[in-house]
């Protein structure tokens, strides 16, 4: 774990840069991150990233995309477009939370 | 007398059954067990049939013979927990009532779920995760003499997330074997961003693909089959074609986990990952693939989680509190083709790392990396599997994960 200077202060990220501490994260740090891999926070973007926040602090662990469909109601194609390629590490990435544990 | 049900007579099921059966005083105690299938399948023999390399009927047993006397074994279909009242409701309309239950159902394959898939089954589209499915694909490997070979993994997490990976490598060398090779092009679609879960593996088994010339399609996650154009597609539309598409389906827990209130968005017992027991209700635990814990849905996960619960088990209904925890452990054998294997050992925390197994320095498994002595510990399991580690007997592996032996890469 390392820390990085980001929205002029420390935060705590791991190897690949991913935020560690669900409380240093705020609006303001989520637009810096979307800007860092190049999206462009649109209104139906924020409503993805609240709902991972909120889904977060329920169950502990990082929605999978699959999740964000069933329980968030946004559908995995939606995802694609607004978070391309990745939609999973970016949705989490910008939300400042883990990746999604899925990947064991 | 307290009643103890188990749901599910699989690996998790059976050695829970074996253990705790020793565990608990028959005077106090009436354990059930709920077997839905009546067969009780050596699963990693599903990786060899396809390649002719194991005859199909010696990979199952009645699964009766697994239980121990003193265990009430219930075949059917579970319908429905209901956790408030403590009862179990079979298809068949018998109730079990129960103080504690354990939920060892499992992971199932799940081809309706992608649009496409289930419509050339057995066709174009093959799989080897069921023993039917294994079969299958051993006739269609066999009178597949060239074209694209598709290698597919649809959503994680699934069952063994290794398997896939060494089915790749074992074509590899049926084909070469058969002289064909070179009429086949092999490529790897998953949807993760390499070739296995972590990193230090993931860059060692994409090494691996690479020298054999295997092409790899990461994070691609599969929107639907275009089952007569032979197409995976994918929802930011890339398309992948095949002539033989060896696909691993979505993987799901039991939907009676689902009905019931219990499961999460894929019917996966959510549970505390080091005690395994259900937060919402303190007397239901969930135990192998069956539990949404963030480690390999795998036997061997299976095995180490059980050598940790029992003893939980008894001491939370003596009144006590749990104290050992179960610590996400996994060793996975990885057939690499031509008479070698690797092996990887990891946990919740630490992911695969080269080194040697089990003792430091001498081994004899060397740890991510191919060895003929990982392929004979790999077919020395077997008998140990049915003799020593269903009926639960104490098999000469740690439970917990150790970091004597293994190196950190810089």
């Amino acid at each position: 774990m390392s820390t990085t200077t980001l929205a002029g202060r420390e935060i705590h990220v791991d190897a690949e840069g991913f935020l560690t501490e669900y409380d240093e994260w705020d609006e303001a740090l989520a637009a810096q991150l979307a800007d860092q891999i190049g999206v462009a926070l649109t209104p139906e973007h924020w409503d993805v990233i609240r709902f991972l926040r909120a889904d977060y602090a329920e169950t502990g662990q990082t929605a999978t995309t699959r999740r964000v469909q069933a329980v968030g109601g946004f559908p995995v194609k939606q995802q694609f477009v607004l978070f391309p390629k990745k939609p999973g590490k970016k949705m989490s990435y910008i939300a400042g939370l883990p990746k999604p544990a899925g990947c064991v | 007398m307290r009643r103890l049900l188990i749901l599910g007579a699989g690996t998790a099921g059976t050695i829970a059954a074996n253990k705790l059966r020793r565990m608990l005083d028959a005077d106090d105690w009436q354990i059930t067990i709920v077997d839905q299938r009546g067969t009780h399948y050596y699963q990693p023999a599903f990786l060899f049939i396809p390649f002719g390399r194991y005859r199909p009927d010696k990979a199952r047993r009645k699964a009766s013979r697994l239980i121990p006397s003193g265990v009430t074994r219930v075949e059917g279909e579970i319908d429905r927990v209901d956790p408030d009242a403590r009862r179990v409701a079979l298809a068949d309309g018998t109730v079990l009532p129960y103080d504690y239950l354990i939920i060892a159902t499992g992971t199932s394959p799940h081809p309706e779920e992608t649009p496409g898939m289930e419509g050339d089954w057995h066709g174009a589209v093959h799989s080897f995760y069921t023993f039917d499915d294994a079969v299958a694909l051993r006739g269609a490997l066999a009178g597949f003499t060239g074209g694209r070979l598709v290698v597919h993994i649809s959503e994680m997490p699934i069952k063994c997330p290794v398997a896939p990976l060494e089915f790749t490598l074992l074509a590899d060398a049926h084909l070469r074997e058969r002289d064909i090779r070179d009429k086949v092009d092999i490529t790897f679609v998953t949807p993760l961003s390499g070739a296995f879960t972590k990193p230090v593996a993931s860059a060692a088994f994409g090494g691996m693909l690479d020298e054999r010339g295997i092409a790899v399609e990461p994070d691609f996650m599969v929107e639907s089959i275009d089952a007569e154009a032979h197409r995976l597609v994918s929802y930011d539309e890339r398309e992948v074609p095949y002539d033989l598409l060896v696909t691993v389906p979505v993987n799901k827990g039991a939907a009676f986990v689902g009905r019931s209130g219990l499961g999460d968005e894929l019917d996966f017992v959510p549970v505390d990952p080091h005690t395994l027991r259900h937060a919402a209700h303190p007397e239901i635990f969930a135990v192998g693939d069956a539990a949404a814990v963030p480690t390999s849905k795998a036997g061997a996960v299976a095995h180490f989680e059980l050598d940790v619960f029992p003893e939980n088990f008894v001491r939370i209904v003596a009144g006590e509190e749990p104290v050992e925890s179960f610590d996400g452990h996994a060793t996975c054998f990885i057939e690499s083709g031509a008479g070698k294997a690797m092996l990887i050992d990891f946990n919740y925390d630490t992911e695969p790392l080269p080194g040697m197994f089990p003792v430091p320095a001498l081994g004899p498994l060397p740890l991510l990396k191919e060895s003929r002595f990982n392929h004979w510990g790999k077919l020395a399991f077997e008998p140990l599997y049915w003799s020593m580690l269903l009926p639960g007997r104490p098999l000469p592996l740690p439970a917990h994960m150790s970091m004597r032996g293994k190196r950190v890469p810089s």
